[in-house]
């Protein structure tokens, strides 16, 4: 049997934009999106594709479960990952934002409260400005925060802005473009480089 | 009384196994204690993988901490004889923050210097002996030496900025792969395209000394790290002798090998085994080190993680998946 390449694509719309990029370039798999099952191969084509959560996915690179990944940049800088970071796959684009309240200005006497999932990009990002912050750590509907007064802002990924504008808040600041990345594993690159490199030339 | 080798664990047989080579090699045992003065590392922090260490004071009120690292340990303790080469190995546990659990961990390592003398030809020698390492310990599976001289880069990435942050940045980068990511930093920075494309064709070759060497030539031809490439391929002249017999050798010469530029120097390679996702193998020559410790030896060595190597046979990915499908 040929080299295999173990990916771990994320699960949902973005996977599947993924999944279409590689399926183009010649590593199509057969019912990858049929039923229940989390692991598909096409072993003429030498890909096996898992489907996992898409924070999860530079967990199984960098575990060496997969040997290339795709995932948002915001995942890249959240968890800092020790991987390769081979390609911009140019998709999945949306902007890290901090959005508040319409009409919010930043009184910096006292610190800021700043609800996030993203915290050592929030972190990273109040740092290089200087500017003390009070991080509150939430898992999801972040935009309630400051509706509720759990926070002054939130640092965010916005896509269309749709969900910003139906909480009544507005982007008040841009921290960085987002778009997906190809990642693989510092130690599986060594054994599968010639397979790696034909499959980013490829796409 | 004899005693019987099935009685030695796994680990055992391997420290048995690269003692062996190390002793045959010329190199001599180096026994240490567990425990060092704080100081050491309190000023020498950034050398460390973390600087958190575990202390205690001692009876007679000193304050002292348990080895994070060996390396510090033998060039502090070692006399300085540049004119000398001294061949030493150790196996010592050292205690590290773990990376997963944030909690301190007792880690097996075995290692080995050579300090005094230690120009090109102790480089080769200690290559050779970091690849045969990973031959003894790497059972069936396959293995690897990824090479790289941490001079040409930062000779390549030191004429491309005066920022410090931007420099740092772009070993980050380097390190990663991350081509396109350089690429953006340099057209932010206004670092001129010449010199962007010199760092990332180099961190594009991947491949065996005698396929890329000439291609890293004809890169750095012209750049500030000319003279540098011709250090490496003297090195690699000891690994590859001119006129010899060929040479099958598992290494690859990678420029994503990045460390403390405060503290090394010259040659970094990494040693990896197949189904084991970290590198089990590190080292490099440290001549910076051992002038900030106010010695005029030269270094260079290299550490097996024992610990990583427990992973052998037990890990993730392609055997895992078809065991899976075989059962």
């Amino acid at each position: 049997m040929g080299t295999i390449i173990n990916v771990a694509l994320p699960k949902g719309r973005l996977g599947e934009k993924v999944y279409k990029m590689f399926e183009a370039a010649g590593y199509g798999c057969d019912d990858i999106f049929n039923g229940r099952k989390l692991v598909f191969e096409n072993l003429d084509a030498g890909i096996r594709y898992f489907w996992v959560k898409p924070s999860d996915v530079p967990i199984y690179v960098e575990r060496g479960a997969a040997d290339v990944g795709a995932c948002g940049k915001d995942i890249l800088l959240e968890y800092e990952p020790n991987v390769y970071e081979l390609k911009d796959l140019g998709t999945g684009f949306c902007r890290m934002v901090v959005a508040a309240p319409k009409g919010f200005r930043d009184e910096s006497e006292y610190p800021l409260r700043v609800a996030t999932k993203f915290v050592n990009i929030a972190q990273d990002y109040y740092s290089s400005k200087g500017r003390d912050i009070d991080i509150i750590k939430l898992n999801g509907s972040i935009e309630i925060a400051p509706i509720l007064g759990l926070s002054d802002v939130i640092v965010d990924l916005v896509e269309t802005g749709n969900t910003l504008r139906a909480n009544d808040l507005e982007v008040y600041e841009e921290i960085m473009d987002i778009s997906t990345r190809l990642i693989t594993n510092k130690s599986g690159y060594n054994f599968k480089s010639a397979a790696i490199n034909r499959l980013l030339e490829r796409l | 009384m004899q005693y019987d080798e099935n009685v030695l664990t796994r680990t055992e047989r391997r420290i048995f196994a690269l003692r062996t080579l190390y002793s045959r090699a010329g190199y001599r045992s180096y026994r240490m204690r567990k425990f060092e003065d704080y100081d050491l590392y309190s000023r020498n922090k950034d050398f460390l993988l973390s600087d958190r260490v575990i202390t205690f004071t001692d009876t007679n009120g000193r304050l002292k901490a348990l080895k994070p690292d060996v390396t510090l340990s033998i060039v502090k303790n070692i006399e300085d004889k540049p004119a000398c080469l001294n061949r030493l190995f150790y196996d010592e546990n050292v205690y590290r923050v773990s990376g997963s659990t944030g909690t301190f961990r007792e880690i097996m390592q075995m290692g080995l210097e050579c300090i005094g003398d230690a120009g090109n030809p102790a480089a080769a020698e200690v290559i050779d002996l970091a690849e045969q390492s990973l031959a003894l310990v790497a059972e069936d599976y396959d293995y690897i030496l990824r090479v790289s001289d941490i001079d040409i880069l930062t000779l390549l990435i030191d004429g491309m900025s005066d920022s410090g942050s931007v420099r740092s940045e772009l070993l980050r980068l380097v390190s990663a792969k991350n081509l396109h990511g350089i690429e953006s930093l340099c057209a932010e920075n206004d670092i001129p395209a010449e010199k962007c494309s010199t760092l990332t064709d180099l961190l594009k070759l991947y491949g065996t000394p005698l396929e890329v060497m000439p291609e890293i030539e004809r890169i750095c031809k012209g750049t500030e790290a000319e003279e540098e490439v011709g250090e490496l391929a003297d090195v690699l002249k000891g690994l590859y002798p001119e006129g010899g017999e060929k040479t099958e050798r598992k290494i690859v010469l990678d420029f994503s090998i990045v460390g403390d530029t405060n503290y090394y120097n010259g040659m970094a390679f990494e040693g990896y085994i197949d189904s084991i996702p970290e590198c089990v193998l590190i080292g490099g020559r440290y001549d910076k080190l051992m002038r900030r410790m106010k010695k005029k030896s030269r270094a260079i060595g290299f550490a097996i993680y024992m610990d990583t190597l427990g992973m052998l046979g037990r890990t993730a990915g392609d055997r895992a998946i078809e065991n899976f499908y075989e059962r």
